[in-house]
């Protein structure tokens, strides 16, 4: 099939960016979209022209890495799936496909379709370690999960971090990424004893990052190439509001117990 | 995930199942702590030789992961950090100076050859060389064709590749080129070691070294070892060590699906 399309090009996180038009032609319904910006980057680099930049990496929809906003919408019109397991039988001859970067302010534009997704990797940091026993592994049973907390941990651990559900909200709220960081750790037993420090935590370094709030549009959970539920938002928030009433003080000396 | 990619549904027809290149089996070279020859650096997971080579099974990554993580490391990385203890690292040190310098020239190099080809072209090229003479099933004499070819593909590699952009930015082509002049010197290295095993082992069959049945047949006089191929320099042939396998519970035998 022969397609037309207007890709976001920007040099720089700083230089001014516009759309240019490429035609792909030739491009088999078997090939991901990926692929398909692969053969467009070959015939950029035989004019000696700059390949459009984007990032990808494992291309099972496993990593993360891959992401970018396909006619509007992120990851491409399929649902619960990744941009690079989005395949060409998606679209049809002839068609005009719109490729942007992810959009919001605590995505910077690094390179076209690259963005700095570093503020991810604060949060995160923000949420710190679980205490664990160090030195030999523990019997698998030692620590009985109820299974409902270990299916809905598992749901929550999904998430692979890609930034969809930033740029799918009107608020660039990174909301439901963060939900899921905090339930998947909170939900089990061995998350529990840092609960409060971490879920206060990471949102506080959520907001620090610039990211909007959550006002129930739901089109992160539509995004979402790995299905996780807004339940988790409703979760994070009680949890973000008890740990505030029942937090205490660290103390650097550890207290006077 | 199948349906996705292929259109197809497995439940109404049936599925096609393709042999397919799955990584390289084997992996740096580490001691019995998991530390490479480099004080302090410890390789784990996949990235290390310690667990696979002849067969690269699946899940290997998730087990390899667990077993190092769990078992070898808690205890070998944290007596190292017991003993060496830690300092803070500057970068003004001569050793990393000198490590900059190489890589910055090394970019300047790739962005200044200025010739016509894309990195993907050399890769492709590569990659059909290693699909057709170092594959599942190969033979010394395709080996040996290999071994002439792939410095052929280098040689047109350093005069022929093309990168756009500048060095200093962004630049994925830049750092595809540098991947591809990896892999031409590692794909040349695996045909040496594929030429020099003599037998069938894993999922490597040479097929000179079969048995009537067409089965994979092993040679674990000559080769009950890993081979551990030493850097010795740009330019410079490889030095092989022998890590002999040493069975202490289960003893070496011919497994047989029959």
């Amino acid at each position: 099939m022969d397609l037309t399309l207007n890709v976001w090009r920007q040099t720089g996180p700083k230089a001014p960016g516009r759309f240019e038009k490429y035609a792909a032609k030739g491009i088999s319904e078997h090939i991901s979209f990926l692929e398909m910006l692969d053969l467009v980057n070959e015939g950029l680099l035989a004019e000696g022209k700059e390949p459009i930049a984007f990032e990808h990496d494992c291309r099972e929809g496993i990593c993360g890495s891959c992401g970018m906003i396909v006619n509007g919408s992120a990851h491409g019109p399929k649902k619960l799936t990744t941009v690079c397991q989005l395949h060409m039988r998606n679209f049809k001859d002839g068609d005009v496909i719109h490729v942007e970067p992810w959009r919001a302010r605590a995505f910077p534009v690094i390179k076209d379709l690259v963005v700095d997704r570093s503020s991810f990797d604060r949060v995160i940091q923000k949420g710190g370690f679980i205490s664990t026993n160090s030195g030999s592994a523990p019997d698998a049973n030692a620590v009985p999960v109820p299974k409902h907390d270990a299916e809905s941990a598992m749901d929550a651990a999904a998430c692979i971090g890609c930034g969809a559900c930033v740029a799918a909200c009107p608020n660039a709220s990174a909301m439901l990424f963060v939900a899921a960081k905090v339930a998947h750790l909170g939900r089990l037993p061995q998350g529990k004893p840092e609960k409060d420090r971490r879920v206060v935590g990471m949102v506080e370094q959520m907001d620090a990052e610039g990211f909007g709030n959550c006002t129930n549009h739901y089109e992160c959970m539509e995004a979402c190439p790995k299905g996780i539920d807004v339940k988790f938002i409703a979760e994070m928030n009680r949890a973000y509001a008890k740990a505030g009433v029942s937090r205490t003080e660290e103390k650097a000396d550890g207290g006077t117990g | 995930m199948y349906a996705n990619i292929t259109g197809e549904n497995p439940y109404a027809v049936p599925m096609r199942i393709y042999p397919a290149p799955h990584y390289t089996m084997g992996g740096l070279w580490v001691d019995y702590d998991l530390m490479s020859t480099v004080p302090g650096l410890f390789v784990i997971g996949e990235a290390n030789f310690s667990d696979h080579g002849a067969n690269r099974l699946g899940a290997s990554a998730l087990m390899q992961g667990l077993a190092d993580g769990y078992f070898v490391l808690p205890y070998t990385m944290g007596g190292y950090l017991a003993t060496a203890g830690t300092s803070s690292v500057k970068t003004d040190h001569a050793e990393f100076q000198a490590a900059a310098k190489a890589v910055d020239e090394r970019g300047r190099k790739l962005m200044g050859i200025g010739g016509k080809r894309s990195p993907d072209s050399f890769h492709v090229e590569l990659g059909k060389v290693m699909w057709d003479e170092c594959g599942m099933a190969r033979t010394a004499a395709g080996l040996k064709k290999a071994l002439v070819k792939i410095p052929e593909i280098r040689e047109a590699f350093w005069k022929d590749l093309r990168i756009p952009g500048g060095a200093s930015d962004m630049n994925q082509t830049l750092e595809k080129a540098g991947r591809v002049a990896d892999f031409l010197e590692f794909a040349e290295l695996m045909c040496q070691d594929a030429l020099a095993r003599e037998e069938s082992c894993g999922g490597h069959f040479r097929e000179e070294y079969q048995t009537s049945e067409g089965e994979a047949k092993r040679d674990d006089e000559k080769f009950a070892h890993a081979s551990v191929w030493e850097h010795l320099g740009e330019g410079k042939a490889p030095a092989m060590h022998k890590e002999p396998l040493t069975f202490e519970n289960v003893h070496l035998a011919t497994r047989s699906y029959k």
